[in-house]
């Protein structure tokens, strides 16, 4: 039997098919198509959308320019921005003890460990959520979105400390080590020069965030124009929404060019 | 061989015992593989001593272990009426600072300037609010001038540390250890990174300004020529043993062979 004896070569397969992929992504399109039709997400359902959608968007049409509207989103407003540069502050002066006690490379393990999770534990829940929390812990009004504000913001920066800490060169800390100094002028002179141009961009890009997110928490009871925006949606003063939601447009991208202004003032 | 029968009297400069002795030091990263193996070593309060070997040797966690950046697994280590390798916190760092290091990678802060390297050297004296500020007392300030004159870097104390050439670090870090106004001074590999004739000056400015002050020298150093032209005593190092200890003119082509091990390329 010759046959038998040939030795058929293996068919070599330059690309073989991953099938835990592809059986993954088969998965996730069924499962995306189920939820829509749960969710009654359909052709009609979205034409019916935007019939509504083009009512409101009339309704809204002209901003309303009224002087004692624009007064209420003056105030708004500067309520807004003290919350979010006072946020922003504060965060930044606790975010940098809480990243050094948090970067292994300096930090005794066990002080790391629950620096950490502290972090992890400001950083669970949206910024919204957690105002939510303060706003039933101390009231209504702009403490409650001021402390969300800072907890997001301690959560954010002082991670990135501790990234920005523990990617530092050990050698330049080794040598200040070595003078023999003690260890908050190691940190001073050896490890914050290091990190000090990252901490500031973050800090920068966080009172960036935090103007943003200012508005947000306002709208759960944490004062500051978020307060003004949900009661014109209340009060159905959809002129009055767009007023609103172009200062707010205006403030952020001027927060923009200054958050850029402030990096390159302290690089 | 005629290894650790080199002796000479200890010698004291200005009231200061400034000699080390080192007995049965012991060091172990990983348990049951020793870097050192119970290497005892004398050096009196004066000249430079030269360590040479090839490298993963032990010639840097001897050094190492002598400040304490690295910590013996066993042994003891006398400098100046203390057992150095018991030493922990305040009395460490009180230790520490009378000891300048010298690094292979010159190991300045880059982000600093050069005078602010050079302060660092007094990290180690002064408290943490004037690092902090930056109000370092003006005595240090005349002091860390001088040095910089003495180094050649008198036009660059503003500058900073990462514009420098690599010669040019070396001389901020032998002003940073200077600072320190050490009783002993270290220098691990403090020519590998620079070229011939940098090397050549930098040794040159070791030995002079450190002889000048009466203080003695460890050198780690791959360089046998450098070593045989500037210290005063070789100590040849392999797999974590002394293998030779004498004067440079001792030192012969079967030393080599001994410490480098093979041959053929000592031609």
């Amino acid at each position: 039997m010759n046959a038998a004896k040939t030795i058929v070569p293996a068919k070599r397969v330059a690309f073989p098919p991953n099938w835990p992929v592809r059986i993954a992504l088969l998965a996730l399109a069924l499962y995306v198509i189920h939820a829509s039709t749960i969710l009654d997400i359909t052709w009609a359902r979205f034409v019916v959308g935007l019939d509504q959608g083009a009512r409101f968007i009339s309704r809204m049409w002209p901003p309303d320019l009224a002087s004692d509207k624009l007064e209420l989103l003056t105030s708004g407003m500067v309520a807004s921005l003290q919350i979010a540069i006072i946020a922003t502050v504060v965060g930044v002066l606790l975010a940098l003890p809480l990243g050094l006690a948090a970067a292994r490379n300096l930090a005794p393990l066990p002080l790391a460990w629950a620096a950490r999770g502290l972090i992890a534990l400001f950083r669970t829940f949206h910024p919204v959520i957690v105002a939510i929390l303060f706003v039933k812990a101390v009231g209504f009004g702009a403490l409650a979105g001021m402390l969300a504000l800072i907890v997001a913001s301690l959560g954010f920066l002082s991670k990135l400390v501790a990234e920005a800490v523990e990617e530092m060169s050990m050698q330049q800390v080794e040598a200040v080590r070595a003078t023999g100094s003690p260890f908050l002028s190691l940190v001073i002179m050896g490890v914050l020069p290091q990190v000090m141009p990252r901490f500031i961009g973050f800090s920068a890009y966080q009172l960036d965030s935090n103007l943003r997110n200012s508005a947000l928490v306002g709208l759960v009871g944490g004062g500051g124009i978020g307060a003004a925006l949900f009661t014109a949606f209340q009060r159905f003063d959809y002129d009055f929404v767009l007023t609103i939601v172009l200062a707010i447009i205006a403030v952020v991208m001027v927060g923009e060019i200054v958050s850029g202004w402030m990096r390159r003032l302290f690089q | 061989m005629d290894a650790s029968t080199f002796r000479m009297p200890v010698t004291a400069v200005g009231g200061v015992d400034r000699s080390l002795v080192i007995r049965k030091l012991c060091k172990e990263y990983r348990a049951g593989e020793p870097v050192l193996k119970d290497v005892s070593l004398d050096v009196e309060g004066r000249g430079m001593t030269a360590v040479i070997g090839p490298s993963g040797t032990g010639k840097s966690t001897l050094v190492r272990c002598i400040n304490r950046l690295v910590d013996p697994t066993s042994g003891e280590i006398h400098f100046r009426g203390q057992d150095l390798a018991r030493l922990e916190g305040r009395a460490l760092r009180v230790a520490r600072r009378r000891i300048g290091m010298v690094f292979q990678e010159y190991n300045l802060v880059e982000r600093l300037s050069v005078i602010e390297n050079v302060l660092c050297g007094r990290l180690g004296y002064v408290p943490v609010w004037r690092a902090w500020l930056r109000k370092f007392p003006s005595a240090d300030v005349e002091r860390a001038f001088q040095l910089l004159d003495a180094v050649g870097l008198g036009d660059f104390a503003t500058q900073r540390a990462d514009q420098l050439s690599g010669g040019q670090r070396q001389r901020v870090g032998i002003a940073r250890a200077l600072m320190q106004e050490p009783d002993l001074m270290l220098a691990d590999e403090p020519t590998s990174s620079l070229d011939p004739k940098t090397s050549v000056e930098i040794m040159e400015l070791i030995a002079h300004r450190a002889g000048e002050r009466g203080i003695p020298v460890i050198v780690n150093i791959h360089n046998v020529e450098l070593a045989r032209r500037f210290a005063d005593r070789i100590v040849g190092m392999s797999k974590g043993e002394i293998v030779f200890d004498g004067a440079p003119q001792a030192l012969k082509d079967a030393h080599l062979l001994t410490i480098y091990g093979g041959e053929g390329w000592l031609e």
